[in-house]
């Protein structure tokens, strides 16, 4: 059946209008869960850098543990602390947005820095939240280091779509386990991060290196790239602290 | 709701049809086995590779591709006398789009670890064949509740299969159902799990040696 173009013209806004309106209602209505959802994935993976959180399956125990156990502050790349934003509202280290500061020069980007407390409320941990480029899309990460700030004590990935199987193997506990116990400061005390060798089942790696994934090179240069970008970017903030530490050891 | 609406008048003009009268069974029957949407009509491929790796994450992927034909076959079944021909393509694609948007955003809010997993698969829905071949070969021409049956039944054609595929997959590949680590359980603790299943290669393999055993059965030939 043929219609005239003022009917196909009004029909096309009817249909636009319902269904552009049912959308932002959703989009309204489901965000108060959904940004609930983002913060408590947020605290998982930070806490999952550094100890086991599979026995905690109560989302509300795992925030009231995230509370009690992680300090954060935010700081520049002079490893200077910043408080305020720009706009002069004080800055919670949880709500800064690393994907959106990783659009800005390295310079005028901030760094959050979660310190994580163990007995006696002494920091036992500093975790630091990375971002960068995979193969298809983002790939962001949490990195754990001892108190000596050169061991590694865990990491934990997340990426939005690297191949299933292959470069999104990054998540898993096998990939992430590797980088357990492997240092990013060399014996004259210089940042040379840590790298993911290509192919996997190599021999003979070094405390800088560690395996690769078969068939997924590309993502983990992405990950090697990442480390290096945001290491050299916090490299400020832990010879601060590590001088700190030290004159406290005097 | 409008499905009774539709029954009723159905009811006035002629002898009332059984509410699943054999014809109707039919609809519903026939996707599954001898015109299914992966197998026979050989689309929506490119999801029942990329999602069958695990159990959890292809069960939720079913259940959001059933619940999206479902309801635009519904919509667009009602709409059907109301949408121009010119831009009923069109048309077809905003309601699943929408459809789909909603899903994601469900899952988003209620589901976020799934969220992560599937990622771009849910959206991907919108390009899959199966919704959109179902819309323009079948909704726009028939009655709604017989749409939401032909629904049904593409929708859970789909779902078994990829259903069966997902189950090898994740038997050979993590050697777990539904992360229920089954070889383990039966005393096999270092079960050798094959890589390949990981792979989308293990399952085109699964999924070819599927649609042989059906056509060996159905006796279907491409023409």
């Amino acid at each position: 059946m043929q219609r005239s173009n003022t009917y196909i013209i009004l029909f096309s806004i009817a249909l636009t209008v319902v269904l552009g309106g049912l959308l932002s209602l959703a989009s309204v209505g489901l965000k108060p869960a959904q940004q609930k959802q983002i913060e408590l994935d947020t605290k998982k993976k930070i806490l999952g850098a550094v100890m086991d959180i599979s026995s905690y399956e109560d989302p509300n125990a795992l925030l009231a543990l995230y509370d009690e156990k992680v300090e954060s502050i935010v700081v520049d790349i002079e490893g200077n602390l910043v408080e305020t934003d720009e706009k002069g509202n004080p800055i919670v280290a949880e709500k800064v947005n690393i994907q959106k500061n990783y659009r800005f020069d390295p310079e005028e980007r901030v760094y959050p820095v979660y310190k994580f407390k163990g007995e006696g409320g002494k920091v036992d941990a500093y975790i630091f939240p990375m971002f960068g480029a995979g193969l298809w899309d983002w790939i962001s990460g949490y990195l754990a280091l001892d108190k000596d700030l050169n061991t590694i004590r865990g990491v934990a990935f997340d990426h939005k779509q690297e191949t299933p199987g292959l470069g999104a193997r990054i998540t898993t506990d096998v990939i992430q386990g590797r980088y357990v116990g492997k240092e990013i400061f060399n014996d004259q005390n210089e940042l040379v991060s840590v790298s993911m060798v290509k192919g996997e089942g190599n021999p003979g790696l070094t405390e800088h290196q560690v395996d690769g994934m078969s068939g997924a090179t590309l993502t983990g240069k992405g990950v090697n790239e990442m480390f290096e970008n945001y290491l050299g970017a916090y490299l400020a903030y832990i010879n601060k602290v590590k001088s700190d530490n030290k004159l406290a050891l005097k | 709701m409008s499905t009774e609406a539709a029954e009723a008048t159905e009811v006035q003009k002629a002898p009332a049809e059984p509410l699943l009268s054999k014809r109707r069974r039919k609809i519903m029957s026939d996707p599954l086995n001898e015109d299914n949407p992966i197998t026979v009509q050989v689309l929506g491929i490119c999801s029942a590779l990329a999602i069958t790796i695990k159990m959890e994450p292809t069960l939720v992927m079913s259940i959001a591709v059933i619940a999206v034909i479902v309801f635009a076959n519904l919509i667009i079944s009602l709409l059907r006398n109301l949408i121009p021909g010119r831009v009923r393509i069109i048309v077809q694609l905003a309601v699943i789009a929408t459809l789909v948007t909603l899903v994601s955003e469900i899952l988003k809010a209620y589901y976020f670890d799934m969220y992560k997993v599937l990622g771009a698969f849910v959206g991907l829905i919108i390009t899959n064949c199966i919704v959109m071949g179902r819309l323009e070969a079948f909704a726009m021409g028939n009655k709604p509740y017989d749409s939401i049956l032909d629904g049904l039944g593409s929708g859970f054609g789909y779902a078994w299969i990829i259903l069966v595929v997902a189950f090898f997959r994740e038997l050979f590949g993590s050697g777990s159902i539904f992360d229920f680590k089954v070889f383990a359980a039966l005393g096999w603790e270092n079960f050798p799990t094959n890589g390949l299943m990981v792979d989308s290669i293990g399952a085109f393999m699964v999924l070819g040696i599927l649609i042989w055993v059906q056509r060996s059965k159905t006796g279907y030939v491409e023409h």
